[in-house]
């Protein structure tokens, strides 16, 4: 819609922090920008100005410590959380901030523009719980995209099927273990085939076990070329999974690049303080 | 003294069920009979007054049980106008809209703070004074004032399904990028409907008393009947302890199903 008005990607704050040289080759054209980002709750300010670009096929995992703010910056992609301040660009739909008018219709119809091409998993999974697994999958496809039900039931089965779930799709979700109805989950936003999915803290609640099945499907997406930004403490997963690491503290991102040089070798020292108690618990 | 390591502990295991079982097997026999003996006692007193004319029971309590049917259809379709308006009050309790909340506020306040029995009174006799477009009949009548009336107070629980419905729903259906309407229609709503559907089931049972008080705009309920047949004969007790009963053994039969859709929404599929 507006990307020829945009600036060059080179010109944007990856580029200024070193990033932009040393890109993976199989990423593409920048999808997602966040920009100028502040997000205030009461008079606390949870994300003070955070800049950030997000290409195609890029797979960005967010670390920090709990209250970094890391899962509000996510919340705040999708607006489920309105920014204070700030922009969010998604696939060329541009949604400014707009906090005293957050409920106006037409302000409300931009960010129902921007969620449709970003799909979110949550810590809890948050399945329909009256809905099959299947039904989880159709139902925004169907009421939402207007896809015929024969279609949407299709292309369902093909992603639970991707997800390793085929055999459950005419189960309720209580009837699931915790790791089955993440990848669910997983398979019903990849349903809405967004542009970019938005993983905040997928495994949190997942017992140890179960841990290792959702990581599989994520890390499959990641090399499959599906965008993702990920909000994890799974540091081995982002150093196998990740194209860049953005370490964030409080409300800000202190460093990002590839995992290694983030996770290996951080430049400054908050990152190897936070590092520290990962990997010499 | 016997070691605890010498018996068998499956032996233990079944001594204990055993007596456990026969625990519960007398208080139910203790339950049984205490409610025999009250009863037995209550037809005595009566036949011991001499009072009780047993011809003018079996002549008139076929009259007074064709009421039942009445009752049930008029909590059946009251209860059924009262979910429907509890649906839009509560939609209006937990909206951002102003209007629609004060709408459904004000609506709320005047009928739990009005007693039933003006209500129908007010609708039945009190409306036609303004217009003779108002003039309903006696049963339409009374089905409008209890659907009204229990909607008001269904609409406090059904505001409490709805905000019983964890955050997380309302999340996710957004994050798929549904609109407001569809996100309460297609997901808020099932599941408020399913957290309430017990609590329903207990207005129902409350309200199949409360449909008594319709008998006074003349629908030929329980009640009616048991009046209408009962106060010229001067049979009135007779008459008013079958309508009693009858009302009592409703309660009961649906209390008993109510229970097994308690039972049945505790499993849930949650």
């Amino acid at each position: 819609m507006t990307e020829g008005s945009l600036p060059d990607p080179v010109d944007r704050p990856a580029r200024e922090s070193g990033y932009a040289d040393r890109l993976p080759a199989h990423v593409g054209e920048t999808i997602v920008t966040v920009e100028g980002v502040h997000k205030y709750f009461g008079d606390h300010e949870v994300l003070r100005g955070i800049d950030l670009e997000v290409r195609q096929r890029e797979a960005v995992m967010i670390i920090g410590r709990s209250g970094s703010g890391k899962t509000t910056l996510l919340r705040c992609i999708n607006f489920l959380e309105e920014p204070t301040v700030g922009a969010v660009e998604i696939d060329g739909v541009r949604v400014e901030a707009d906090p005293l008018h957050a409920r106006d219709r037409a302000h409300q119809e931009r960010i129902r523009q921007i969620r449709l091409r970003a799909g979110m998993l949550f810590q809890e999974f948050n399945l329909f719980p009256h809905m099959t697994a299947l039904a989880n999958c159709v139902e925004a496809p169907m009421q939402v995209l207007r896809t015929p039900r024969a279609e949407a039931a299709q292309r369902a089965e093909y992603y639970l099927e991707l997800v390793g779930l085929i055999d459950k799709s005419g189960e309720y979700p209580s009837r699931l273990s915790g790791g089955q109805k993440q990848r669910v989950a997983i398979a019903r936003a990849l349903c809405m085939e967004p542009k970019v999915l938005l993983f905040d803290e997928p495994t949190s609640a997942l017992d140890p076990e179960l841990i290792g099945e959702v990581l599989r499907v994520m890390e499959d997406l990641a090399h499959g070329g599906t965008t993702m930004i990920v909000v994890t403490h799974e540091m081995h997963f982002a150093r196998e999974a990740a194209d860049r690491v953005v370490f964030m503290e409080d409300g800000q991102v202190v460093e990002q690049g590839p995992p290694e040089q983030i996770l290996d070798a951080p430049r400054e020292d908050s990152t190897r303080r936070f590092l520290r108690r990962f990997l010499e618990p | 003294m016997v070691a605890i390591g010498d018996t068998q502990p499956d032996q233990v295991v079944l001594d204990i069920e055993r007596a456990q079982a026969g625990h519960r097997r007398r208080a139910r026999l203790v339950f049984v009979g205490v409610w025999v003996a009250i009863l037995a006692a209550i037809v005595a007193a009566f036949a011991s007054t001499g009072n009780t004319d047993v011809e003018w029971i079996a002549e008139w309590a076929p009259f007074i049980l064709g009421g039942t049917g009445i009752t049930v259809l008029v909590c059946v379709l009251s209860i059924v106008l009262a979910v429907f308006l509890a649906i839009f009050g509560a939609l209006g309790r937990v909206s951002t809209n102003p209007v629609a909340f004060a709408v459904s506020s004000f609506y709320v306040s005047l009928v739990r703070g009005t007693p039933l029995l003006v209500q129908i009174y007010i609708i039945y006799f009190a409306l036609p004074t303004i217009s003779p477009v108002l003039i309903l009949d006696a049963i339409p009548a009374g089905i409008l004032a209890l659907g009204f009336n229990y909607g008001a107070y269904l609409t406090e629980i059904f505001r409490a399904g709805i905000q019983a419905v964890p955050r997380g729903q309302l999340e996710a259906a957004r994050a798929l990028g549904m609109p407001e309407r569809k996100v309460f229609r297609r997901i808020i709503l099932p599941q408020a409907i399913r957290v309430v559907t017990p609590a329903i089931g207990n207005e129902f049972i409350v309200m199949i008393k409360d449909s008594a008080l319709v008998s006074i705009i003349g629908v030929q309920e329980l009640l009616w009947r048991a009046e209408t047949s009962g106060r010229p004969a001067l049979n009135i007790l007779e008459a008013f302890f079958i309508a009693a009963i009858v009302y009592w053994v409703l309660t009961i039969i649906f209390s008993f199903f109510q229970g097994r859709l308690e039972n049945r929404m505790a499993r849930g599929d949650r």
